[in-house]
């Protein structure tokens, strides 16, 4: 692989890893499959791009988080206040914000701003190329500070035992509605502040761009802990929101190698009848969520049909 | 103090399968005693102790605790002076959590939860202590996954979350029928010494009629919804477990078709 294409992937894998840092709370601790992020990753792209002409590009990011939060807090009202199952609230969130998001680029399906500048333009003026990739360590490496140490405050801790056993919760005088309301909240702002990011990354955005996102983000979350949350739990012996958020983000740039990789050498003789382009990429990523998800259940009917085969034959002779 | 008056909870009401599940039970219980509920499938045990901790809201009546009324209070606001204890020792416990953890999480109960780290260093020894009292070699393990534990140990661990920051009321929906026999003992054997040393008012519900008598000040014996025996004092120390199942013939008509109770 070329320096250029790894550094674009681990640029990309690094700004969507938030959004896999968003699931990993929402799917992992709270256990909510939550929908909305499709629309709330567009929300926060759209918000930044908007900021990025009017010439705010930092204010651009902090309103792309706080109307991707405001975008949560609907999805958790509409299941907690309103009786709406989990994933229904998602999509009912993730459909509306398909009309919102095109009202804030002013109704138009895609907005450019190719001549202004962005939050990226000051770390490139002063170290050119590498410019783009310091600047998202150093918001990703803010972002991340914060989250862990808010997830082990008395409030934080309270979130993570909503996932875990909510009737528990519930009798140890907490509010399960309000934990689970901030933690999609903050999921979602986490996820508005990646799209924010790449919007002003890539210097455009349109209304698609979220499509599929939630997918993507699952990906990084199930790959980031397969491979590198069972490798840290062999050399730590630990599992915790540290050793979990480093998983998911290392899933995630891990997901846009691959992906790198796969585009790079789609010319191979092995893979060119597949003929696969960029636009294939969401098929993987699904098929990758399906095999990881599902592995546990298949190896299991794999050991019991063995085992059964193996009781058969020798019941025969 | 727990007051309840005229309480009752109709399930399905106004249609085929309508239950009278409470009917018009009431009730005082005086600060410190600790009640035994018995009676057979159905007779509304549960029922009540979900009433009293806010699980189900009732049709009508009224439940007072300490002079306030809590009768339409939410589950999680009453929690901050409420104990529950479930017969699943799973439903008690956050399994991936540590014991350090499910501790600071219950130690917190009532208190506003904010921004403050959620494990303190300096809680550590008197978690330790209260772990030694339970007996099970736990307070060398607080670093330990709860999921990690038995049945018995989580359950003894649940008593110790809903007693950690001293309830007003103290709810045992059962709590030893899922445990094996040893276990069971060990676990109602630490409810009394817990129930004694910290004097909080406890309501229990057992199928072993022998632990009804035995445990506890008063026992209460429930019948389709209503209280049809309550013993205190003399009285109970001088009843046997042949002699209330002859009075519970006199009073239902009937004998007590509960098999876990005739076994036991």
């Amino acid at each position: 692989m070329t320096m250029i294409a790894f550094t674009g992937a681990a640029e990309l894998g690094l700004i969507y890893s938030m959004v896999a840092v968003g699931l990993y709370l929402s799917y992992k601790i709270l256990g909510l499959a939550d929908l909305t992020v499709d629309g709330s990753f567009t929300l926060g792209a759209a918000v930044s791009i908007m900021a990025v002409l009017a010439g705010f590009p930092a204010m651009g990011l902090i309103a792309a988080a706080l109307c991707g939060a405001m975008a949560g807090l609907i999805t958790a009202l509409l299941q907690t206040k309103l009786g709406i199952q989990p994933i229904l609230a998602g999509i009912l969130t993730m459909t509306a914000l398909y009309s919102i998001n095109l009202k804030v680029m002013d109704g138009k399906a895609s907005v450019n701003a190719l001549s202004q500048s962005t939050v990226f333009s000051f770390f490139q003026s002063i170290f050119t190329d590498g410019g783009k990739l310091i600047f998202v360590l150093l918001i990703l490496l803010a972002v991340t500070a914060v989250f862990v140490w808010f997830m082990g405050t008395q409030f934080g801790m309270a979130i993570r035992a909503t996932g875990d056993n909510e009737s528990m919760v519930r009798s140890s005088s907490i509010n399960s509605n309000l934990t689970k309301t901030v933690g999609l909240m903050l999921a979602n702002a986490l996820v508005a502040l990646s799209g924010g990011l790449l919007a002003q990354y890539q210097k455009s955005s349109d209304t698609s761009m979220g499509t599929g996102v939630v997918v993507i983000g699952l990906a990084s979350v199930i790959i980031g802990d397969v491979i590198v949350g069972n490798f840290l739990f062999a050399v730590t012996k630990k599992r915790n929101i540290i050793t979990g958020v480093v998983s998911v983000i290392c899933g995630s740039i891990l997901y846009r190698l691959i992906i790198a990789f796969v585009l790079q050498h789609n010319n191979h003789p092995a893979l060119r009848f597949l003929n696969i382009t960029a636009s294939d990429m969401k098929l993987l990523s699904s098929i990758i969520v399906v095999i990881t998800i599902s592995y546990p259940v298949i190896k299991q009917k794999l050991i019991l049909s063995s085992k059964k085969r193996r009781l058969k034959n020798a019941s025969d002779s | 103090m727990l007051q309840i008056r005229n309480l009752t909870k109709i399930f399905s009401a106004g249609t085929g399968n309508e239950r009278k599940a409470v009917t018009n039970i009431n009730l005082s219980v005086e600060s410190g005693e600790f009640l035994c509920l018995i009676g057979g499938n159905g007779a509304g045990k549960s029922t009540l102790m979900n009433l009293v901790a806010g699980t189900y809201m009732p049709d009508s009546g009224r439940i007072t605790l300490e002079r306030k009324d809590i009768t339409y209070l939410s589950e999680h606001k009453r929690a901050k002076q409420i104990g529950h204890l479930f017969q699943d020792p799973l439903l008690g416990t956050a399994p991936n959590m540590t014991i350090e953890e499910n501790l600071s999480l219950a130690y917190l109960r009532g208190k506003r939860r904010g921004l403050k780290r959620a494990v303190s260093k300096k809680n550590a020894p008197f978690f330790k202590e209260q772990l030694r009292l339970l007996d099970l070699g736990l307070e060398d393990r607080l670093k330990t996954q709860v999921g990690l534990l038995s049945g018995g140990q989580r359950q003894a661990i649940t008593l110790l979350m809903a007693t950690l920051a001293a309830p007003t009321l103290l709810l045992l929906d059962e709590h030893t029928a899922a445990l094996d026999p040893a276990t069971a003992d060990k676990v109602l054997c630490l409810t009394e010494n817990i129930q004694r040393e910290s004097k909080i008012t406890t309501l229990m519900i057992t199928h072993n009629i022998e632990s009804a008598l035995r445990a506890g000040t008063r026992t209460l014996m429930l019948q389709q919804g209503k209280i049809i025996l309550d013993i205190k004092g003399k009285e109970r120390e001088e009843m046997t477990v042949e002699r209330l199942l002859r009075m519970f013939r006199q009073k239902s008509g009937k004998s007590l078709n509960n098999d876990r109770m005739l076994l036991s």
